[in-house]
């Protein structure tokens, strides 16, 4: 059996952008880019990137949520987090 | 968070800069291939300077560009080559260059394995010396694989072999893989432009309807084979293949060449599709501000291809090869999987295919045993 890529992901745990990745602000949401896997992911909204730029500041992926993202919303952001993890553009601290 | 339709109608209106630009640093080159999208040979005495183009490497650092890809001409043939891509990737600007080989010897070789955030494409077009020779001039396969096993031995980790599909290198696709395997590289297969030198062998060796076919089942099935987003004509043919699947002229893409001009794409170096040159204003404001630029990223006509059901898949096509087959933008793509371009070619018999320019071809042949 294999476990989906929002089951891998722990939202309880702290959670930052990754020092690798460029993050460039566009019109539907940023592009980023991870220079060490050379891989480019696009944020769909401009919601998302702001609470991948937030992350940071708080002690774990599910307190950014909580903070920053309307609750009937929370599952589809946990996960694009988990997506966003999975091809390393967020990584535990 | 929209659909993926919804994402690449955002790349078609254009964003706040390229995701992919291709600077050809010179038309300086010592071969001279037959199927040469920028028709190098000779320096072009007007190439921007050492400082110039550090500058330029500053402004692409501050629009955030991720990477740059690097060709030319052969961009080891200027004397700053390594000046400038060191330049590049002290900012965090990644360099993917393109590179006939000659040049990788073993010294080269361990300086470029010192450098990180650098990707290297080493071109060849063919399996074989004879068959890569035909279009690269003689003895330049050996350089390339001498190149390679340089990259090798100074453990260079994974570099690129890069091949540009014509009716002869599209029969060996195995072999190409089993190349790639051998020296642990990655494959990456373009599509043969009517650009350029390009025109002139385009029509005896662009791929045939059936070996595009053969080539669109073959990448479906190996997703770790690069394109650059070359085929997607193809997708037409089912399920898209794996990229942006879009013309990304002006919206996505666009190219620099050596004396500073910017042109939509890196296949249509011609005076119609100049949006600028980076000596006057800066390439921001070129990007930003160009007239033509500002066109590419309106929605364009369907034209002819309003009555296929595939549109959607392929959007026409390419447009430098259109353009260069003396197609309207309008017309299917003269490899449209459909055989429509091939109709629309034969339709217009008498239209007169636009001359590339500049040309920097080489007047006499070239030698390149010499150094």
């Amino acid at each position: 059996m294999t476990l989906s890529t929002t089951e891998l992901f722990d939202a309880s745990a702290p959670w930052s952008l990754n020092a690798q990745v460029s993050l460039r602000d566009e019109a539907f949401g940023a592009l980023a880019y991870h220079h060490g896997t050379r891989r480019l992911v696009f944020l769909k909204s401009r919601e998302l990137v702001e609470l991948v730029r937030q992350l940071d500041q708080f002690e774990s992926a599910h307190a950014a949520i909580d903070e920053l993202v309307p609750a009937d919303q929370h599952d589809r952001y946990v996960g694009a987090l988990a997506s966003l993890a999975h091809s390393e553009i967020l990584r535990g601290r | 968070m929209g659909a993926k339709t919804s994402l690449r109608d955002r790349f078609e209106r254009g964003l706040a800069a390229p995701i992919c630009l291709t600077w050809e640093l010179t038309y300086a080159c010592n071969l001279a291939c037959t199927h040469c999208l920028s028709s190098s040979g000779r320096r072009d005495p007007m190439e921007l300077t050492t400082s110039e183009a550090k500058a330029l490497i500053d402004e692409i650092a501050a629009m955030q560009i991720f990477y740059i890809n690097i060709g030319g001409g052969e961009p080891m043939m200027r004397d700053d080559f390594f000046e400038l891509i060191e330049h590049a990737v002290d900012q965090h600007v990644g360099v993917k260059f393109s590179t006939n080989g000659t040049r990788i010897d073993v010294a080269a070789a361990k300086r470029l394995a010192g450098i990180d955030y650098l990707d290297i494409q080493i071109s060849i077009d063919g399996v074989d010396a004879s068959t890569s020779d035909r279009i690269r001039g003689a003895g330049s396969y050996a350089r390339a694989l001498r190149a390679m096993d340089n990259l090798k031995a100074a453990n260079f980790g994974q570099f690129k072999i890069s091949v540009v599909m014509t009716r002869e290198s599209v029969e060996q696709l195995d072999g190409f893989e089993a190349l790639a395997r051998h020296y642990g590289a990655e494959l990456r297969l373009t599509r043969l432009r009517p650009s350029g030198r390009g025109a002139d062998v385009w029509e005896e060796l662009h791929p045939t309807l059936e070996q595009n076919r053969r080539l669109y089942r073959w990448l479906l099935e190996r997703p770790n084979v690069l394109t650059g987003d070359s085929f997607f004509h193809l997708s037409a043919l089912g399920e898209s293949l794996d990229g942006l699947n879009l013309c990304g002229a002006g919206r996505v893409v666009c190219l620099i060449d050596p004396v500073g001009e910017v042109y939509a794409c890196p296949f249509v170096i011609h005076d119609e599709f100049k949006a600028g040159n980076i000596r006057d204003a800066g390439f921001a404001s070129v990007w930003t501000n160009s007239e033509l630029f500002r066109s590419l990223r309106e929605p364009g006509s369907v034209g002819a291809c309003n009555s296929c059901g595939s549109y959607d898949a392929c959007r026409g096509g390419c447009m430098a090869a259109k353009f260069f087959t003396g197609l309207e933008m309008t017309d299917p793509d003269p490899e449209c999987v459909f055989g429509h371009g091939e109709e629309a070619l034969r339709a217009k018999r008498v239209t007169l295919r636009p001359t590339p320019s500049p040309d920097h071809s080489r007047r006499i042949p070239v030698s390149i045993s010499s150094r």
